[in-house]
């Protein structure tokens, strides 16, 4: 064996030895290295003879190649050896908690109001509002509830010690009825509205508040009657309540607001002590529950706006948006609704991106 | 309202069923709020007669029955009733009737060793009386097999809801009087009974106060003897839910609840002089039937001889003059008052009785003379007596208003096409007279009626409001149009902004107790109710906070960690006219924990000041206002912080929030743990976008890449970084798009009374890059902009 020859077999060997990266480094210069000893073999053949160079070249040049290689492998197994070994060091456990963004929640009470603005908008209804601090003009005597209207004691009304300017009562509106009048002076007729909010009325226990949230709606038109706004509720409550079953039966009743006046029942049954809405309230298993008040808005009232009740007539009606809320998503305390107790609102609450859609349905189900 | 069947009956001719009586209440729109029939208790009960009777082989006290029930063969029974005995007759309970006493259902069965089919029962277990000694004994003419519920004559009863345009309603004829115009069955006419009276009325009666007191007719009756009423008059205003009294009073009761007419009756030995209708003096007393003394006033109509008040007129009767065991000589009064009067004196006295609830809704104003034969009637009849003629003072409103009817309106209004003659028919089966052209004459009694639409609602009811179809209304043509208005949009998008934020949404009452909203209160005068439910919700809120703040002490309360609550409701303020102005607001409170302890973050974190700032800003932006142009400036409030809030402004003026830790104080006033943090978004405040478009401006990146360059300054301690920002922004405004404050550090190496802010600026070229000395001359502006505010750059 020549020199080169147990000199390549001791750098391969060495090469194979190396632990780390530094070693093998070492070992590059040793050999590949400016002044290593392969480099400084190749440098001698400058000064041979063309002869002697072809007798001594290969040996060099293999030695060269073999150790460059060997070089290039042992460099590429380190790195991977390292790498290994670092990612064993950064193994975390995974079955430590992570930390988790607060939820948060839409009120059942909004989700509905949106809920009801997304289905009567199909129907051509523009959402309305006005003040909760109203005069007993627009809350009762535009209403056709003069000062002496039994029915206006019927209201439960929350009164302030103050007076308008024009010496008008100044209450908690009791209904949303006066955003009805307000809409009808600030538009005349047609109209479509619904009017949604807080109303108020002096009456606490168990199945009432003093606060609650009511959504009227008008239709005022040339040749609107009884049989539109049957078809209206029976459209509106299929459309919430995503079912075709709804069967509503409507009984003559007295608002002074509306002539003819009809109270709205809606049959329903009881399905693991919970009311269900659905099928005719006469069937078995089944019973009818008042759900509403509506009727033909009486001509007084129109004339109060300045409508001429022999050429508009039209609807209105009421709901509490509470009780269909309720219905519809199961909640049996109304008073909970105000408490903002953070487990209520969880359970109950909404997530932002159910928002109501005709698409998607305007319900959101758990 | 409530009454039995058999009242009805008295008025009613029908062979309708309880259940056909009710659903055509509920038709024609006399609610049914609750039927309460015996015969339902008593089902699987009947009469049974026993054929023998005979010792119990293995039990001493006991008695083997063979029963004949009426139809199939006799039934064995074992009975323990010592009263058992062949021949008589019982009531027996067959396998399956519910013992109304104890609720037991009853079973076939065997009673030591030997087979009974049922149960002989007691007065006690139906639920008739106390008597358990032995079983019912029934009269030998009893027929058997007779469902005994039937035979007992158990008698339903019917509570109906009346509304208040339906005083006719308001007594069992008037009910009858509908139902028999829906078809159920034919009126009676009113059984008068006879009498004869003679001689003038001894007592002069006057109207003084013919506005208030219109008609005022009486009649003297000497001779009467008063006692308990007769079975059947007890039987029907028990079923009316009143206590029967004396025969005087509960026919004056019967008339009021089987007529709706009040009536009222005076001792005659208790009154002086004349009887007369005339208004009260200011600050007169009177001893009402409920042993109540009402102060009264000049507004008020009273009845009165010459010595004092006698009745607060149509609303409540005086102790001094009413009847009693020994009441000889009686004074009947029947008026009529006039019902806006009666409904003002009501109130104002805060009293309310069965005869106010009539008169205010008005009584029939030709029920005045025959009420008053017919109470004589039933007097003279029952309690015996001599009455004298009629006097008469005054006459009431006999008017009637007659109404031009097209019968078309029922189908334009209604919605319903009914035959001319029905619609006709059912008028006048009401009492309402039609003429050939449809010229409606109303009956006195039905004061609601007013115009057509109410013929049409009569009509429609009585002819069936199920009938009416649905009909769709006509619809806008393509896809339905949007409707929120901006102010809608703004809520709804922050509405799900906020919960996106991880907030729950609440909903609080609008009013709090008077001592929480002074505590927010602005320099306005609270809106504070007159007739507060509690004193917890009496003044209407100024802000959204505290009652978030309540929410969130209780949830606290509960052991909740922490509370992240937001509400979107409005503020009560008062506009320049008094009136009430109503601003929609966004409250938020950030209470207990941000983060609890954990394996990473170590201690449990509050809330701090930024995390209220973030909201808001984050808040404000989706609300689509100019954030980038908001200042930070102070005056959140006296319930905030001093040191750690802020408002964010849109120019000096123009405040869209305020933000930051709640105040010590405020949270000591409310109860509460802190450190709280809150936010309020005066959503009125921010600017409506103008002019937006979908289509957005093109997208046009900057060809040169931006180089950031880092400075710190030491400042005086007291300069709000922001003040920094802004005047480092200023320095080269082409330049310049970015300013980020990186590092804020006091303490070794920063002289006392100073602070180092480290800022990082973004600097973008335009058409060229920036060349070493642009970027030179750029350091030098910055660094000149914040000498200006005292600052130094560090070295």
């Amino acid at each position: 064996m020549t020199d080169i020859t147990i000199q390549t077999q001791a750098a391969l060997a060495a090469i194979a030895a190396a632990d780390s990266l530094d070693a093998l480094e070492a070992l590059r210069l040793d050999t590949l290295g400016k002044k290593g000893w392969v480099s400084l073999a190749l440098k001698t053949l400058g000064g041979m003879s063309p002869d002697e160079r072809t007798a001594a070249a290969p040996a060099i040049q293999s030695a060269r190649a073999a150790i460059a290689e060997a070089l290039d492998a042992k460099k590429a197994a380190l790195e991977t050896a390292e790498l290994d070994a670092r990612l064993a060091r950064e193994t975390v456990d995974l079955t430590l908690p992570a930390q988790a963004a607060p939820k948060g929640s839409v009120h059942p009470v909004s989700q509905v109001m949106d809920e009801l603005a997304e289905i009567f908008a199909d129907l051509g209804f523009a959402v309305a509002t006005g003040p909760e601090i109203e005069d007993d003009w627009h809350n009762f005597t535009a209403l056709n509830m003069d000062e002496t209207h039994p029915a206006r004691a019927m209201h439960d009304t929350f009164y302030f010690p103050d007076k308008t300017s024009e010496g008008r009562e100044v209450l908690l509106r009791t209904h949303t009825s006066p955003v009805q009048i307000r809409s009808m002076l600030a538009q005349g007729a047609p109209i479509r509205i619904i009017a949604p909010g807080r109303v108020y009325r002096s009456d606490s226990d168990a199945t009432h508040t003093p606060m609650f949230h009511q959504v009227e709606g008008l239709v005022i038109d040339k040749d609107i009657h009884l049989g539109h706004l049957k078809w209206t509720l029976e459209t509106f409550f299929k459309a919430f309540f995503e079912r075709e079953d709804i069967v509503l039966r409507l009984r003559p009743s007295y608002f002074p607001f509306t002539e003819p006046s009809v109270e709205v029942d809606v049959g329903y049954s009881n399905e693991g002590g919970r009311r269900v809405v659905g099928g005719h309230g006469d069937a078995p298993g089944h019973a009818w529950m008042e759900i509403g008040g509506s009727g033909m808005v009486n001509a007084r009232v129109l004339e109060f706006v300045g409508l001429d009740p022999a050429e508009y007539q039209g609807f209105a009606f009421g709901l509490g948006i509470d009780r269909i809320a309720m219905l519809k998503y199961g909640m049996n305390d109304l008073r909970a609704f105000f408490d903002g107790d953070g487990r209520w609102l969880a359970h109950y609450g909404f997530s932002p991106f159910d928002q109501p859609t005709l698409s998607v349905g305007v319900g959101a189900k758990a | 309202m409530k009454f039995s069947l058999t009242w009805l009956k008295d008025h009613l001719e029908t062979t309708a069923t309880v259940a056909e009586i009710c659903d055509a209440l509920n038709a024609i729109g006399l609610e049914v709020e609750g039927v309460e029939d015996p015969a339902d208790k008593l089902a699987g009960f009947r009469i049974a007669h026993v054929l023998t009777a005979a010792r119990h082989p293995d039990a001493d006290k006991l008695q083997v029955l063979t029963v004949d029930t009426g139809d199939g063969d006799p039934l064995q029974v074992v009975c323990g009733a010592p009263n058992a005995r062949a021949g008589m007759k019982g009531v027996l309970g067959l396998p399956g009737a519910v013992v109304p006493a104890n609720g037991m259902v009853l079973r076939k069965s065997a009673i030591r060793g030997v087979e009974s089919n049922g149960m002989m029962c007691s007065v006690r277990e139906l639920e008739m009386g106390e008597d358990h000694d032995g079983i019912i004994e029934l009269p030998d003419d009893a027929p058997v097999g007779t469902s005994f519920a039937d035979y007992h004559g158990a008698d339903p009863m019917i509570e109906v809801a009346v509304t208040p345009n339906r005083p006719d309603c308001m007594g069992v004829y008037g009910i009858a009087r509908d139902l028999a115009a829906k078809g159920l069955g034919t009126l009676k006419p009113i059984a008068m009974p006879a009498f004869s009276a003679a001689g003038a009325c001894p007592v002069a009666i006057r109207t003084d106060d013919p506005e208030g007191c219109p008609a005022f007719y009486g009649r003297v009756i000497t001779g009467v003897r008063n006692g308990p009423s007769p079975d059947w008059l007890q039987a029907r205003l028990k079923s009316a839910g009143q206590r029967p009294i004396s025969l005087l009073v509960d026919l004056t009761n019967y008339l009021m609840l089987g007529f709706g007419r009040p009536a009222h009756v005076y001792d005659l030995a208790k009154l002086s002089g004349a009887v007369v209708a005339r208004r009260a003096k200011d600050g007169e007393q009177v001893l009402a039937l409920n042993e109540k003394t009402y102060t009264l006033d000049a507004a008020m109509t009273v009845i009165a001889d010459e010595s004092q008040v006698h009745d607060i007129a149509g609303i409540m009767g005086g102790e001094h003059s009413g009847v009693s065991e020994t009441t000889t000589d009686v004074l009947l009064e029947i008026a009529y008052f006039d019902p806006a009067r009666i409904g003002a004196t009501g109130r104002k006295l805060g009293l309310s009785s069965d005869a106010r609830t009539r008169f205010e809704r008005g009584v029939d104003p030709e029920f005045l003379d025959d009420g008053l034969d017919l109470l004589t009637g039933l007097i003279v009849e029952l309690a015996g007596g001599s009455p004298s003629d009629v006097v008469r003072a005054g006459s009431p409103p006999l008017a009637a208003k007659v109404i031009a009817f097209d019968p078309g309106l029922t189908l334009r209004l209604g919605g319903i096409a009914v035959a001319e003659d029905e619609q006709k028919r059912i008028l006048e089966s009401l009492g309402f007279a039609v003429s050939g052209d449809w010229q409606v004459t109303c009956p006195l009694r039905r004061n609601d009626i007013e115009g057509p639409a109410d013929l049409v609602e009569e009509i429609v009811r009585i002819h069936g409001l199920d009938k009416v179809a649905s009909v769709a209304l006509p619809r806008i043509e393509g896809v339905a149009r949007p409707t929120a208005t901006p102010q809608q949009k703004l809520e709804r998008g922050l509405r799900r902004a906020a919960a996106a934020s991880g907030l729950n949404e609440a909903v609080t009452w609008s009013f709090l107790p008077e001592w929480a909203a002074e505590h927010f209160a602005s320099d306005q005068a609270l809106w504070v109710l007159a007739n507060p439910i509690s004193e917890d919700l009496k003044a209407m809120r100024p802000a959204l906070l505290p009652g978030l703040l309540m929410a969130a002490k209780r949830n606290a309360d509960r052991g909740a960690a922490s509370s992240r609550l937001f509400e979107i409701g409005r503020r009560y303020f008062r506009s320049a006219d008094g009136l009430s102005d109503e601003k929609p607001t966004l409250g938020i409170v950030l209470a207990g924990e941000k983060t609890p302890r954990g394996w990473q973050a170590g201690k449990a974190k509050p809330f701090d000041a930024y995390d209220a700032k973030a909201l808001a800003l984050e808040l404000l932006e989706a609300a689509g206002a100019p954030v980038a142009n908001l200042m930070v400036m102070g005056e959140a409030g006296a319930q905030f912080h001093p040191g750690q809030s802020a408002t964010l402004r849109l120019g000096p003026k123009t405040v869209l929030a305020r933000f930051g830790m709640v105040h010590p104080a405020t949270l000591k006033a409310f109860d509460v743990d802190g450190p709280i943090a809150a936010v309020e978004l005066f959503l009125d405040a921010i600017p409506a976008k103008k002019g937006a478009a979908f289509a957005r401006p093109g997208f046009t990146p900057p060809a040169l890449q931006a180089v950031t360059r880092d400075f710190a300054f030491l400042v005086p301690e007291t300069l709000a970084a922001g003040d920094l920002v802004r005047a480092v922004q200023g320095a080269d405004k082409a330049a310049i798009t970015g300013v980020r404050v990186f590092d804020v550090f006091q303490g070794a190496g920063v002289p006392e009374g100073r602070k180092s802010l480290a800022i990082e600026v973004t600097l973008q070229p335009g058409e060229a890059s920036f060349k070493d000395a642009d970027l030179k001359a750029m350091a030098e502006k910055i660094v000149a902009a914040a000498a200006k505010l005292g600052g130094e750059l560090r070295g």
